[in-house]
């Protein structure tokens, strides 16, 4: 039976940069998936996640990604385009991460026979502490489908309900939680402040 | 502009080597030095180019959940915040961990230790001092004699199969994926091994490759889950049930025998494979003896790794407590973090102010007020700096001091404090590998000297490691499998305003959060990272720091291809990804590497 990792990359805390962990937990939440399916928020950690890479046949990724696109743009690179256009192209802030997880699974041996990357082209990055634009999180949904059909050609088909996942975000920083226990723009001093960064007021 | 207090002769005068960073994932930093017209350093110049806030966004969390949100700041060291979080709270709290809490978080602690080591040496160090390219003109016969010769215990060691490894580089290059070894100066004067020790070495980057992700595997059983493991303000997640078939998720038979594997494999590649190769690539720089700065002045660390539960008591510490100045190894100062009088940050030099010029503040009464402003003599502009003017200010990072003194943080602060004391392991280790090769002790104080320190120190984990594995074993044998307490778990049982201390030692460093709760929130959440102590700014009275005071007097074969400030950066293992530019004097672009 093919094994499947569907693995959600970025940072929570940098704004957009959670895209990718915010799709894995609204993946999580809505879906339920046959047990060669895997569910991963692989945060920010680059070489931790070679042995997940080594159990899979197929790897699909979300992140944040900046193609130079329209903010909000979504897009979909497949098989070798993935690490080749990673390598051409500044793609995500943790890009050499990545970049790098997916070179050396190569090297040795065991990169997943199919790949897939499901982006979106952020609207916000430079605000630490805050949370996913408006025009991002509404991407979620589209993400989402966007995987079902890639999961479907690979497949696999979900049924409707959760998955209760280990592999996921600690509850205290999952979207909501973090979204509502967030200071205001203001007290967080995050955005639009000349002192933090120049050039923005 | 003379001697700074600390030590070291500034001159500013010479062509100025401007080092900036691309990403930020894990920090920003840049680099500016001047070069006299020798090539040798005269100026180093540290800047940290990011505002992180994170005490903004954990204000007003719960503090048993502010271990979470640490774990995210960056993305190497993330257990390592996590651990030193839940010890502020309990700290703050006076909550006391159960023995197989502390055994299962030492056990960890050691185990990320291990990993960042190892990673740190094969994956980021070894392309500074190994050759991947010159591999593949080694003779896998000769290879296999070389590898004899240094470690004749490592089983993995016949012609055949170093002529295996080198078909896959040899593939592997000429597919043209040459991502990882790529922005190397592989014909840089500076790379001193002959191809059979790069065949060597590279081959070692593979088999490190395949340990280190087993290695992880136990952050997976203790944590919950990796990346980002769970932690618990109290003890931790995991529950031990011996003869729980059936009970998910908790510690039986079967993941102790897991753990206990693969901490024979650290046991062993530490021994086999990463002492001899340091030994060995070490021995053909022996003669490049740069980088040493605070090393052999001032060097300070908290010390970690406790013996018994809820005891940060010196003498009950595997990793050395202690703070050395001006170069006196003779006696070694006990360090509180609780002392308003020792840990200080100030500002003079920093994008932030106090108010009043001149004044340290204790992480306890932090104090966060961003005023970024451009020297006179900084060129370019506020959003392009093209140089930095350190007469003023010049980072966001603030500069950390131990009673006024900059110190370096890290393996080689830790081997240095450990020595001094004469701890026993460590002053047999660091003997022991300055007599195999024919080095005084102050070989120690260099670039080299911190990175065997850090191989050192993997190794001494590993037995520590098996250690820890060991007391959890008899004492769940004993009958005792509490991993948790959870007495003061209700916010109601704690006093309206408390605060504390957690300090660990990460692998890059020592590490202290320092947190104040009210009404059962954070009311104030102060970070001082071992990056910020390594990468600080100069301070009021004119110290540099550490990074600044590595690179001074270092000769650069080519001053367009800065191997050796990548060599001496990379060798603080810092908690940053930045990119290299070289400029020469008119401003112009001549190179660009990365550093990380």
């Amino acid at each position: 039976m093919t094994r499947i990792l569907i693995l959600g990359i970025g940072n929570m805390l940098w704004a957009d940069e959670g895209f990718g962990v915010r799709c894995i937990e609204a993946m999580a939440d809505r879906w339920s998936f046959p047990t060669n399916v895997r569910l991963l928020d692989g945060g920010t950690q680059g070489l931790y996640l070679l042995p997940f890479l080594e159990e899979a046949d197929a790897l699909l990724v979300f992140d944040a990604i900046d193609y130079g696109l329209p903010p909000g743009t979504m897009k979909l690179i497949e098989g070798d385009d993935v690490p080749a256009f990673m390598g051409a192209k500044k793609m995500s802030l943790h890009q050499t991460g990545f970049q790098d997880v997916i070179a050396t699974a190569t090297l040795m041996g065991y990169r997943p026979a199919s790949l897939a990357l499901i982006g979106c082209q952020p609207v916000e990055l430079e605000d630490f502490g805050g949370g996913l634009r408006p025009l991002v999180a509404a991407r979620i949904d589209t993400a989402l489908q966007m995987a079902l059909d890639i999961l479907a050609r690979w497949g696999v088909t979900p049924t409707p309900g959760g998955c209760p996942s280990p592999d996921l975000a600690h509850p205290s920083i999952r979207h909501d939680a973090y979204e509502a226990g967030r200071p205001s723009d203001r007290d967080a001093c995050r955005t639009g402040d000349d002192r933090f960064f120049p050039g923005a007021a | 502009m003379g001697a700074t207090p600390n030590g070291f002769n500034l001159d500013n005068t010479g062509r100025r080597i401007v080092v900036d960073p691309v990403t930020r994932i894990e920090g920003h930093m840049r680099c500016e030095v001047n070069v006299d017209d020798q090539g040798i350093i005269r100026n180093a110049v540290s800047t940290g180019t990011m505002w992180r806030g994170l005490e903004v966004i954990l204000k007003g969390r719960d503090p048993r959940d502010a271990w979470a949100f640490t774990e995210r700041i960056c993305g190497v060291c993330t257990g390592t915040h996590a651990l030193t979080s839940v010890r502020a709270v309990e700290d703050a709290l006076q909550i006391k961990i159960p023995e197989n809490a502390n055994s299962i978080r030492n056990i960890m602690q050691l185990n990320l230790q291990i990993h960042d080591h190892i990673v740190h040496f094969y994956h980021l160090h070894a392309l500074d001092w190994v050759n991947p390219i010159n591999a593949l003109k080694a003779d896998p016969k000769a290879t296999s004699e070389l590898q004899q010769t240094v470690s004749p215990s490592h089983p993995m060691s016949s012609p055949g199969y170093f002529r295996d490894v080198q078909n896959r580089l040899k593939k592997f290059v000429e597919s043209g994926q040459l991502g990882l070894f790529k922005n190397g100066y592989w014909d840089n004067p500076a790379y001193l091994l002959p191809p059979e020790a790069d065949l060597m070495a590279t081959t070692h980057y593979l088999e490190a490759l395949d340990l280190q992700k087993e290695i992880v595997k136990v952050h997976t059983i203790f944590g919950g889950k990796n990346p980002h493991p769970n932690w618990l303000v109290g003890g931790v997640p995991c529950a031990i049930n011996m003869d729980g078939i059936g009970s998910v998720g908790a510690i039986n038979m079967e993941r102790l025998n897991l753990v206990s594997s693969i901490i024979e494999k650290c046991i062993e590649f530490n021994n086999n494979v990463y002492i001899p190769d340091v030994i060995a690539i070490g021995g053909f720089y022996k003669n490049w003896l740069y980088g040493g700065g605070l090393s052999g002045k001032s060097v300070m660390a908290y010390g970690d790794i406790p013996e018994n539960a809820n005891d940060y008591s010196s003498g009950n510490l595997h990793l050395p407590r202690g703070a050395i100045i001006n170069g006196n190894m003779k006696e070694v100062h006990d360090v509180d973090q609780r002392d308003p009088e020792q840990i200080q940050e100030f500002v003079d030099h920093s994008w932030y102010t106090y108010g009043t010029p001149g004044k340290g503040l204790h992480p306890w009464d932090g104090v966060t007020e961003p005023k970024y402003e451009l020297g006179a003599n900084a060129k370019g502009s506020r959003t392009n700096i093209q140089e930095i003017d350190e007469a003023a200010k010049y980072s966001w990072i603030k500069a950390p001091r131990w009673r006024g003194h900059a110190m370096e943080v890290g393996p080689l602060a830790r081997y240095v404090v450990g020595y001094a004391k004469g701890h026993e392991d460590i002053k047999n280790q660091v003997d022991g590998l300055l007599r195999t090769m024919n080095l005084p002790v102050s070989a120690l104080f260099s670039t080299l000297g911190r990175t065997a320190a850090r191989a050192l120190e993997s190794e001494y984990c590993g037995r520590l490691q098996k250690h820890f594995f060991d007391k959890l074993v008899t004492t769940i044998r004993n009958g005792d499998s509490n991993t948790a307490n959870v007495e003061k778990w209700d916010p109601s049982t704690w006093p309206k305003e408390a605060k504390g201390v957690g300090a660990t030692e990460a692998p890059r460093g020592a590490l202290g959060h320092w947190v104040r709760i009210k009404d059962g929130r954070i009311e104030n959440y102060q970070c001082v990272v071992p990056t910020t102590w390594n990468g600080s700014p100069r301070d009021t009275q004119g110290n540099i720091g550490a990074f600044e005071a590595s690179l001074m007097d270092t000769k650069m074969e080519r001053p367009d291809e800065p191997v050796e400030i990548l060599r001496t950066l990379h060798s603080f293992d810092p908690c940053l990804a930045c990119s290299t530019h070289v400029m020469s004097p008119d401003g112009q672009e001549l190179a660009r590497v990365k550093v990380r």
